[in-house]
């Protein structure tokens, strides 16, 4: 059995097939395992921080628990510590979290048949790097339930343990750099773009994107960036293709 | 911060990140969209990927950077490298963290 496990994550494209472990929660939890190591630094820096910007250990842990939004949290904590007003924090997170509405438009064909309340549990931790192994596992046909909740929780439980960890160890200077875990989850996003990636249009759609969210980014458009530069990627795709055919 | 105003701006975060997940879920599913937005919606993934990735590896201490300072790009090329040719999650990942361990010890 333990061999059986410790090879599956090697296994054909590393997405933990079914010949190799029957458990669809274990192969969800292999399946995770990027995600887990790029969260748990994530997770505990966002922790440090929140701990400094004097929130209790409690509403730390509880908006991993309830928001589950790295990029937004590490913000959060930073305009709580100036002080800034509640609504102004909300309208910030819904902004910076907006691009999470094209994910989930992209996924809805994939979890339709499924029931509301098990979209609801699936919506509920659609994070950028759920949605960027999923986006590619669907694609596959590797869509079980079991097995895209494993990967889910997984993930979400990771990001707990690394905010927690951070919060009561935030004393602890404790220097990630030489693991070198920072470029885990920009690592896991260019394998999954390249597996992503089929025909040439789709070339193009990454390459606008890509381009077009560094140039906002750089005008200083630093909120907004990533679900802009999507829509111009998304909607040069179409006309790429559109074109193509005439 | 007051404690409870602590609380309510956590659970108006939470409400604000939630909504844009769930609702494109539930209000699509059993609609029949016309194709240009099918089409549309099938160039979203690589779209939003890249356009979370490229900016984490070109950009460095918010300027646009190739040079040796920015590690992470050039840690992106073999990364790349491994993807192209494994197809594979794993290794690409392990080649990317193998390169910046050995930049950060070489220095760089």
């Amino acid at each position: 059995m333990m061999e059986k496990i410790s090879c599956a994550g090697w296994s054909d494209m590393g997405m933990v097939e079914k010949q190799q472990v029957r458990n669809p929660w274990i192969r969800g939890v292999l399946a995770a395992v990027p995600i887990v190591l790029g969260y748990l630094p994530v997770g505990f820096a966002y922790g440090v921080l929140a701990h400094k910007a004097g929130l209790s250990t409690l509403h730390t842990l509880l908006m991993s628990l309830i928001v589950f939004a790295g990029s937004a949290q590490l913000i959060v904590v930073g305009l709580i510590s100036s002080g800034i007003n509640p609504l102004s924090i909300i309208m910030t997170t819904f902004i910076v979290n907006l691009r999470h509405l094209l994910m989930s438009a992209a996924l809805f064909p994939n979890v339709a048949p499924w029931k509301n309340q098990e979209k609801a549990a699936f919506a509920f931790e659609l994070t950028d790097e759920t949605f960027a192994l999923h986006s590619v596992r669907f694609e596959r046909g590797q869509d079980e339930k079991s097995e895209v909740f494993a990967i889910n929780l997984t993930a979400h439980i990771a990001w707990i343990i690394g905010s927690g960890m951070g919060a009561l160890g935030g004393k602890l200077v404790v220097d990630i750099e030489p693991f070198a875990l920072d470029f885990v989850l920009p690592a896991m996003f260019i394998a999954l773009l390249v597996m992503q990636i089929k025909h040439k249009a789709q070339i193009w759609v990454a390459v606008i994107a890509g381009l077009t969210s560094v140039g906002l980014l750089l005008a200083g458009l630093n909120q907004l960036h990533v679900i802009l530069a999507t829509i111009i990627g998304a909607t040069c795709g179409v006309w790429i293709e559109r074109w193509k055919k005439d | 911060m007051e404690e409870r105003l602590v609380l309510l701006t956590i659970i108006g975060m939470a409400v604000v990140t939630y909504l844009p997940r769930l609702v494109p879920l539930i209000a699509l599913s059993g609609k029949t969209l016309p194709n240009w937005v099918v089409s549309w919606l099938r160039h979203v993934p690589p779209a939003v990927l890249a356009a979370m990735l490229l900016p984490a590896i070109i950009i460095h201490d918010g300027k646009l950077s190739l040079g040796m300072e920015n590690l992470f790009f050039w840690a992106a090329i073999p990364t790349f490298a491994a993807a192209m040719l494994t197809k594979n999650l794993f290794i690409p990942v392990i080649v990317g963290i193998g390169v910046v361990i050995i930049g950060r010890l070489l220095g760089a």
